[in-house]
């Protein structure tokens, strides 16, 4: 019975048939992926999300079925998520309230041609 | 039931249809089974996306099976079936589509290769069966494209794109099981030996088969059979695997002789349609 569970079936079914409820360990987990999806050529790839993937090949497809299924793309990145390093959200005081006060450094006391339309 | 060479041809030409037609449905409904199930999320939307493909191919196929069964003579479109709901339908008069060759047929009326019904019993099991008939479908697709029958041609054309996916995926997760750990590597080479027996049928030709190549718009299945135990082969290679020895096959599905799971299959698949006819949502 517990057999049968471990082979097929959603996660808990094992739980539920009165098996063991074993301990959740990570080190047997595909790695996490930031996908990376540029929805037309000429714009920028965007953050789409992430998955897990065993390699990079695997990412890209998976990518492909889970954030491209609806027509989102034409082209697809793929980063291993723990080579994306992070600004500490406890130096954000540091880090941006700085540029607060600051208004003198948006181009905003310009006047511009009417013309112009996409500043 | 038809003396006329032109209706002869004109019914292999809807059997030669519903056999991919059905394999196309059989195999999506099959994957689709895993849907809510995949061992985790991105293959489960993955197995979902490959069946949504098949089923995909299935309506083109049936579109035209039916627009096929609809040009026959009236006297002659009663003896096409021997499912008591679908000539119910026909013996009124009525017209029929897609969604009654899938349906109202019963299983001894479908066409598929045995392969495609036999149950997903477990990933490895599921990637074997998949990698099999990906395998043929690609080489098979590959020169269907030139039919001389343009609607055939085109669907064999839009098919391709997919599952040359779907051959990619199959063949990877071979190699990813094979060339993995000692159990993924020991339970992928007793499903492709144990599903080895079914692969000889979708080498064999029907009097559809014979009938569609003589006229062009077929393959000579046979020519396809050596690319694919190379391709196979090659896969298998890079996976660490074996290729299975077997020698006996089985067979009948084309010939509408299916097994058990056939019934199962269609029971669950049809059961809203068959007691809620015209039932939509």
């Amino acid at each position: 019975m517990k057999n049968i569970f471990h082979r097929y079936g959603d996660y808990g079914d094992r739980e539920a048939a009165g098996g063991e409820n074993t301990h959740h360990d990570t080190s047997n987990e595909w790695p996490l992926w930031e996908v990376f999806i540029r929805s037309k050529a000429g714009l920028d790839h965007k953050h789409a999300g992430s998955l897990h993937a065993a390699d990079a090949n695997m990412a890209i497809e998976n990518a492909r079925d889970v954030y491209t299924r609806r027509m989102e793309g034409v082209s697809i990145w793929v980063v291993e998520s723990k080579y994306v390093h992070a600004s500490d959200p406890a130096d954000a005081e540091m880090l941006y309230e700085p540029a607060n006060d600051k208004i003198y450094r948006h181009p905003t006391f310009y006047n511009l041609p009417d013309e112009l339309k996409h500043m | 039931m038809a003396t006329d060479p032109k209706d002869n041809t004109t019914l292999q030409l809807l059997h030669f249809t519903l056999q991919m037609a059905d394999n196309a449905l059989i195999n999506g409904h099959r994957l689709s089974e895993w849907c809510g199930h995949g061992p985790v999320l991105e293959q489960d939307i993955a197995l979902s996306n490959i069946a949504l493909d098949h089923i995909g191919q299935a309506r083109s196929l049936y579109q035209y099976a039916a627009s096929i069964c609809n040009g026959i003579n009236s006297e002659n479109r009663q003896h096409l079936f021997a499912s008591t709901s679908l000539n119910q339908k026909i013996s009124k008069g009525e017209m029929i589509d897609e969604d009654d060759l899938a349906y109202l047929r019963d299983a001894w009326d479908f066409r598929n290769v045995l392969l495609v019904e036999q149950p997903n019993t477990d990933w490895a099991f599921t990637v074997a069966r998949s990698f099999y008939f990906d395998s043929f479908n690609f080489l098979f697709l590959s020169v269907l494209q030139n039919s001389s029958d343009s609607t055939i041609a085109a669907i064999a054309e839009k098919s391709l794109k997919e599952v040359n996916y779907h051959l990619r995926w199959s063949s990877e997760w071979i190699i990813r099981l094979g060339d993995g750990t000692t159990e993924s590597h020991q339970r992928i080479q007793d499903a492709l030996n144990d599903r080895w027996c079914f692969t000889g049928e979708l080498f064999q030709a029907t009097d559809a088969d014979v009938a569609m190549n003589a006229q062009g718009v077929g393959v000579d299945i046979s020519m396809i059979k050596q690319q694919w135990l190379e391709q196979i082969q090659s896969v298998l290679n890079e996976a660490t695997l074996s290729l299975p020895t077997g020698v006996w096959m089985q067979e009948g599905g084309k010939q509408t002789r299916h097994s058990e799971h056939l019934g199962y299959l269609l029971a669950e698949m049809q059961f809203m349609q068959r007691a809620y006819p015209h039932m939509q949502w």
